[in-house]
């Protein structure tokens, strides 16, 4: 490694410098990014982590109706509260692959059908109560259950059958699943004591942390949990995580040392906070992406080159630019991007054409009447400002799209969902089958593109149990395109996560899955003296 | 019966009549919101079913009248129930949070309302000098200003370019008092900011008015000193007007200072409200609601009292 190379290294380690200069500065070295990343992880790991202190996170996304309940967690507040006190079987590691976690192995039969989960021993939950397999089955159980009301009935929908014998679970599925390992994950399925069915929301886990006070939308207060098991994680003494949901005051707070973490820093104020030696950006290219979506079932939209002119005409490097500050990538009208494995990065990328959207336009005949896109300021950061400019480039291409402006409130009741072309946003999923699994298969709860083609749920159901990497990537492949050029989803950008972190804070890595670290800055990091 | 009993009687028999049409107001708004609790709550992720199961486990599929009353009959008990959204006890939460709202609104009265009758008088005292322009034209920008701004403003100027305050004020148990105090100074600036025009105009224009009775140049004839008239003849007279305009205000920090609140991520009762308008859920806005709707009757009852107290004519009708 050439001198230069580990002068900023050290200089990125120790916080002088940001990972992303890291990252160009290396690459004007002749490093790779990906290189450059797993350099500067090795580094951070490299770091001694320093125990002590009180660790505060300023956090977007909370309320005062917030609860404690795995299964409700719906916004960033409770999830990075839920993250810091509780643990799932396994966490989606860094370089798309799982991460164990209360599970210590997991293996699977021939076809995918079967899965068992070994649990680690000596878990212990905060109550001083000792984690069991029984504990696991109890809380996928809850889950399942309708009237838990979980974020996570999708995912365990899938299983028939499950069966705890000694540390091991099994876990029976109604059909092949290849990514079931990916699939517990999700956050909202942290093991509880037997399994949360008394007392969903008491907020005892098996976590690094435990609760010393909450106030649900204001704060929430933790201190170690003594007998934690792994010792890479909860360096702090305490931590605390602090609802701030207005921009200006969480940047003040960061900026004057109140927090030391914080989520969504607005991209407009990036450059801005470059001048502050306190305070680092740091970045992630996450699964989240921003998207209109037209209902392919609904006149004019049920017009295959009239959803292609639509496409066509959207300027996706102008809007990456302007509504995420460059903080983010073009979309290509599919929901997948290179944040997910088994990508295919082959596929071409679709760009603002005006010749093409008109010659689409007129191909699929429309009368020439007002095509409205109904959008609220809360369909995503920006969304008034992305619809705007999409109606400024397809009236380019002489296409008669207007913005209809919709209230936020009842917005993704009255709108979303109803209205036939509407915003929308995506916060993407671990793996590929699940996105499509949740938005595109035609029998989908959350179809919200009305999208139907028995081509495209047939090869997404083969997906799921194909074993085969090669041909399973070649299948996903196949979906995108269908997806993209036949679908009702016009995905522009695909948004960072973009955050902010005080100097003196050790052990960040940028982690796409989430934000804030998918959850776990708090619990991975610690304060450097 | 004194008359004067008799009338805080009336008053407040009549101030419970409002807060019962107050709630049926609230009832009725919140049902014609569009959405219900069950939508709020599951958002984006709402399907068929789990909205038909939320509905069932939350009793919204009982009758709007069925829930008004059982909700009436409990709360004329004191048991203003269970938050749909989070299944909390909302008398405690409300409890914590009023505490907060009353500290808040206590700490800037406390500043405030001297503040704005001494500038007030001052101003009165220098009518139409450089001491009275001055003052009106420092109140006057000051209120002008959206409390956001203001707010943005004191953050910036104290937190930033001198960094001795907090920007986020949230307070919890545990904190000491000067903790506290530390913790809200900077709403409490924005705030004293906010109202200190209105009540210190109030005084000026009422002291003026009075300043133009026969009974004020005789004071200055007999030679008592500008400062002296003002304190002894003319303020006594204009003391009506005054409290109503400062209770007004007092109210005002009660119930009005939501905007201020989410700024400093303070955790009063107006974040709370709001995060509850924004779910649908009905007790909370029910019980909320009844205490802001209290918090202004009851100040109102108390400044109609002191106007009449202060006032001969009034405490002693013909």
């Amino acid at each position: 490694m050439s001198s230069e190379l580990n002068h900023l290294l050290s200089l990125a380690s120790a916080g002088k410098m940001s990972r992303r200069d890291f990252v160009g500065r290396a690459g004007a070295l002749g490093v790779s990014t990906a290189m450059a990343g797993t350099m500067l992880s090795t580094a951070a790991f490299a770091e001694t982590p320093v125990k002590g202190g009180v660790l505060r996170a300023g956090v977007q996304g909370g309320q005062s109706t917030d609860s404690l309940d795995p299964a409700l967690a719906a916004s960033d507040v409770p999830f990075m509260i839920n993250s810091t006190w509780g643990e799932t079987l396994v966490d989606a590691g860094l370089k798309g692959q799982v991460e164990y976690r209360v599970a210590e192995e997991i293996s699977s039969n021939a076809d995918a059908t079967e899965w068992k989960f070994k649990i680690r021993k000596g878990v212990e939950y905060h109550n001083g109560a000792t984690l069991t397999a029984e504990d696991v089955v109890a809380t996928l159980k809850r889950h399942t259950d309708e009237k838990s009301q979980s974020g996570a009935l999708g995912i365990v929908k899938g299983i028939k059958d499950m069966k705890a014998e000694g540390d091991m679970v099994t876990l029976t599925l109604n059909a092949a699943n290849a990514d079931l390992p990916f699939l517990m994950a999700d956050y909202h399925l942290i093991i509880q004591p037997g399994g949360g069915v008394d007392n969903p929301a008491a907020g005892i886990g098996s976590g690094p942390y435990k609760i010393t006070e909450n106030e649900a939308g204001v704060r929430t207060a933790f201190e170690k949990h003594a007998n934690y098991w792994d010792a890479n994680r909860g360096f702090a003494d305490q931590v605390e995580v602090l609802s701030i949901n207005d921009n200006t005051a969480r940047t003040a707070a960061i900026q004057a040392g109140q927090i030391h973490m914080m989520n969504r820093v607005d991209p407009k104020i990036v450059e801005m906070l470059a001048g502050n030696a306190d305070v680092l950006i740091e970045r992630a290219a996450g699964p989240g992406h921003y998207v209109f979506i037209m209902e392919c079932n609904k006149a004019p939209y049920d017009n295959n080159d009239l959803r292609m002119a639509l496409k066509l005409a959207v300027n996706r490097q102008e809007m990456v630019d302007k509504i995420l500050g460059g903080m983010g990538s073009r979309g290509n009208d599919f929901p997948i991007n290179a944040a997910y494995p088994l990508f295919d990065d082959s596929i071409p990328q679709r760009d603002y054409d005006a010749a093409a959207a008109a010659e689409a336009y007129q191909k699929s005949g429309h009368d020439g009447s007002p095509l409205i896109l109904q959008v609220a300021p809360g369909a995503f950061p920006g969304a008034v400002e992305a619809a705007q400019l999409f109606q400024a480039s397809a009236n380019a291409a002489g296409i008669p799209l207007q913005v209809k402006l919709e209230p936020d409130d009842g917005y993704w009741s009255n709108v979303w969902n109803v209205a036939p072309f509407c915003a929308s946003y995506w916060g993407g999923r671990p793996v590929q089958d699940q996105m499509y699994s949740t938005a595109y298969l035609s029998t989908a709860d959350w179809n919200d593109t009305k999208f139907v083609d028995p081509h495209f749920d047939e090869v997404l159901i083969a997906a799921r149990g194909e074993l085969d990497q090669t041909k399973r990537k070649a299948m996903y492949s196949e979906l995108a395109l269908i997806v993209r050029d036949n679908g009702g989803l016009i995905c522009p950008m695909f948004n960072d996560w973009v955050e902010g972190r005080r100097k003196e804070v050790g052990g960040w890595i940028a982690n796409p899955a989430g934000s804030l670290m998918d959850g776990k800055a708090l619990s991975m990091c610690w304060l450097n003296a | 019966m004194h008359p004067l009993i008799k009338l805080v009687v009336q008053r407040i028999a009549l101030g419970l009549l409002l807060l019962l049409a107050v709630s049926v107001v609230i009832f009725l708004g919140v049902e014609m919101l569009p959405g219900d609790t069950a939508q709020a709550i599951l958002g984006q992720s709402a399907t068929p079913e789990a909205l038909a199961n939320l509905r069932e486990s939350l009793g919204l599929n009982q009758s709007a009248a069925t829930r008004y009353f059982t909700w009436l009959g409990h709360a004329v008990q004191g048991d203003l129930g269970k938050a749909l959204t989070n299944q909390q006890d909302i008398s405690h939460a409300i409890g914590q949070r009023l505490g907060n709202t009353l500290f808040l609104a206590l700490c800037a009265g406390v500043i405030a309302v001297p503040l704005a009758i001494a500038l007030g008088l001052i101003a009165a005292r220098y009518n139409g000098r450089w001491p009275d322009k001055l003052i009106s034209g420092v109140t006057l920008a000051t209120i002008s200003l959206p409390e956001f701004v203001a707010a943005y403003f004191v953050i910036f100027l104290l937190t930033q370019v001198i960094p001795i305050l907090q920007p986020v004020s949230m307070v919890f148990p545990g904190m000491g008092f000067f903790a506290k105090l530390h913790a809200v100074a900077l709403p409490v600036i924005v705030l004293v900011m906010v109202v200190l025009a209105h009540m210190m105009r109030m005084t000026r224009a009422a002291i003026l008015n009075v300043m133009q009775s026969a009974y004020i140049e005789t004071a200055e004839l007999k030679g008592l000193s500008p400062m002296q008239v003002i304190w002894r003849h003319a303020l006594p007279n204009a003391v009506a007007p005054i409290i109503s305009v400062v209770v007004i205000n007092l109210a005002y920090l009660v119930v009005g200072v939501v905007v201020v609140e989410v700024v400093f991520s303070y955790n009063a009762l107006g974040q709370y409200l709001v995060d509850h308008v924004a779910k649908r859920d009905l007790p909370v806005v029910q019980a909320v609601g009844i205490i802001f709707a209290a918090v202004y009757i009851g100040l109102n009852i108390l400044a109609d009292l002191i106007g009449i107290i202060a006032n001969p004519r009034l405490r002693h009708p013909k």
